[in-house]
């Protein structure tokens, strides 16, 4: 389907679409009318398992890490980057991409083996998150990680950031589109809302916030530390266009993709209910494993999950 | 004569965008103080209010930047820094992104507005930032370029401008040169070192110290940092005593850096003239530098000292 902006949801599915090898799955012509092979739901599954199974060995073999929030956001990260968003793997800085900007920064295991995936870089390069001299930071940085677009892990920066690249997105008159994936713990922060407000006021249709509803944040459940809702009400009275999803269901996620891209001089919301720790049993809604990385052993049992 | 470096500003950004169309402009509710209202009336499509959001503000400039553009973003310095410090740390300064802050309402001479808008501590919120270029220009001839150099000059800036107009100080055939220390009077017994309108004080210290046969060297140090260290290393060589003088706190200023060169380059005894640990509260401009003892009689008074000091040992 042609993703230029204006697609339609039509031809999701591509039953000739290559199942193991996602990055080959992704199929690129020169020039603007760059094509996707869309993939079918259960390859879409199968992306997101591979992309779990990574965040589990990279967070395992690092030590450290944020498992938890990387898992809730698994599929979200796999609607984006095998399905809606325009980019060239072999160019990161091609001027005409959609931008994703990953402002809940501790999600970085997550987006590094989405691009890892993607063809970014290699897949062998994941086993060096956070160790001296690797290009995967401990959170995301755009001067050293192809596909990487901003320098997160300091909340509540992300949709500003977005905002900008928006905007001048509209003044060269290009028509790429800019997703920003925040928490919802993130949503504490004020310059969220600055935010909120400015892209409304700038009647910015060209930009997605996508908030990764999982409820949880580290000192515990959402309603606990700092209540958020109503969330979603909060966004519509901000003046986005407001869509809930569950956060974990592809036709849902796809759905509300195309539905922004037919929203004219407003921004869309899409907020996407998830839990934290997403498939692996002992991780779900469990907010030990927000900053902690798995053991050796909860390695294995996390992988054995995801087979 | 006297003018206004915040106008400067304002009509160097006009001038400049008709030269270059990916200059983007922002401010913070405040663009008549700045005068960046110049810019959004020659080119509203470029110019983007942020409301009374700082933070944000510096967000969106660092997106705009990623995206290619030369933006400039300006409200008080009171407020940028200090009110979105983390902001410009993880969108402008880690990525070293093509931002340029220019505030106005630098220093104490803000006056009648009370500490809460008195920037004090900027500068050294600024220097902080790996990567910053920090700029206080001495009067309007050099803001206008100095805003042309950071235009051409790619990386992350922050330029202090003041609200009184401010002498000039500089001839008309100035040139500004990034980095480099200006020097306006040669002198070999002391050397005062100065930055924004201390320049136009130390002049007159200067020229009174001349009078009793004192030969004063004076620099202007409008390239915060990166710092002149050859400038103060040959000052502290071939004058034997150095005077800073700023509108800004003891503490991470002008002084501290000028400091550090001499401590490990080049040891002369030194008087930082600066404001003490303290914040001031309402009142003129001038009576509020007369409280905080930046004034050209305690420039002279400072150098006197370091010259008699010479002379002692």
């Amino acid at each position: 389907m042609a993703l230029d902006g204006q697609g339609s949801g039509e031809k999701r599915a591509n039953p000739g679409a290559s199942a193991d090898t996602t990055a080959e799955a992704v199929t690129f012509l020169k020039g603007k009318a760059l094509l996707k092979s869309p993939l079918s739901m259960e390859e879409m599954a199968s992306v997101a398992k591979k992309l779990r199974r990574h965040i589990i060995q990279m967070t395992g073999k690092a030590g450290s890490g944020h498992p938890g929030g990387s898992l809730s956001s698994a599929e979200i990260i796999t609607t984006l980057y095998f399905s809606v968003l325009r980019h060239d793997p072999a160019n990161p800085r091609w001027a005409e991409r959609d931008r994703f900007i990953l402002s809940k920064g501790h999600a970085a295991p997550l987006l590094y083996a989405a691009l890892a995936e993607s063809g970014y870089f290699p897949i062998r390069d994941l086993s060096t998150l956070r160790v001296l001299g690797s290009c995967l930071q401990g959170h995301c940085d755009m001067t050293v990680t192809p596909g990487v677009e901003i320098s997160s892990g300091s909340l509540g920066q992300g949709l500003s950031f977005g905002i900008g690249v928006a905007l001048a997105g509209r003044l060269d008159n290009q028509d790429y589109r800019t997703y920003v994936l925040l928490g919802d713990g993130e949503c504490d922060e004020g310059q969220v809302w600055e935010a909120g407000m400015a892209a409304a006021h700038y009647k910015l249709d060209n930009i997605v916030a996508i908030v990764d509803h999982n409820k949880q944040q580290i000192d515990g459940w959402n309603y606990e530390v700092m209540n958020l809702e109503p969330l979603a009400e909060k966004w519509m009275a901000f003046g986005w266009h407001t869509i809930e999803v569950d956060g974990h269901d592809f036709s849902q996620l796809l759905t509300a993709f195309d539905e922004a891209k037919q929203i004219r001089d407003k921004p869309t919301a899409i907020i996407a209910c998830t839990v934290k720790g997403r498939g692996v049993s002992f991780m779900e809604n469990n907010i030990e494993f927000h900053g902690r990385a798995p053991t050796p052993d909860e390695v294995e049992r996390a992988l054995e999950e995801l087979k | 004569m006297e003018q206004s470096t915040r106008e400067a500003y304002g009509k160097t950004l006009v001038e400049l965008g008709g030269q270059n169309k990916d200059i983007v402009v922002l401010d913070a509710d405040l663009s008549k103080s700045t005068m960046t209202s110049l810019f959004a009336k020659a080119y509203p499509e470029r110019f983007f209010d942020c409301g009374i959001a700082e933070q944000n503000m510096v967000g969106i400039a660092a997106g705009l930047a990623a995206a290619g553009k030369t933006v400039f973003a300006s409200t008080f310095a009171v407020f940028v820094p200090g009110r979105c410090f983390d902001q410009i740390r993880m969108s402008i300064a880690q990525p070293g992104l093509n931002v340029k802050l220019v505030t106005s309402h630098g220093g104490i001479t803000v006056g009648e507005d009370g500490t809460s808008h008195h920037a004090i501590e900027d500068l050294g919120l600024a220097c902080s930032f790996p990567g910053f270029t920090v700029v206080v220009p001495a009067d309007a001839i050099e803001v206008a370029q100095a805003v042309r150099v950071a235009t051409q000059t790619y990386g992350p800036f922050y330029i202090r401008l003041s609200r009184p107009k401010t002498p000039l100080v500089y001839d008309p055939d100035y040139q500004f040169k990034l980095g480099k220390a200006a020097t306006l009077r040669e002198g070999k017994d002391v050397t005062v070192i100065a930055i924004g309108i201390m320049v136009a004080l130390a002049l007159e210290a200067a020229q009174n110290l001349a009078q009793d046969g004192i030969d004063c060297r004076v620099l202007s140090m409008s390239t915060l940092k990166p710092l002149d260290k050859d400038a103060v290393i040959k000052a502290a060589r071939e004058t034997g005593a150095i005077v800073t003088a700023e509108e800004h706190l003891r503490l991470g200023g002008l002084g501290s850096s000028v400091a550090q060169v001499v401590v490990e380059q080049q040891p002369v005894p030194m008087s930082i003239i600066a404001i003490n640990d303290t914040y001031s509260k309402s009142g003129k401009p001038g009576e509020l530098l007369k409280k905080q003892g930046l004034t050209a009689a305690n420039i002279e008074s400072a150098a006197r000292s370091l010259v008699a000091k010479k002379k002692d040992s």
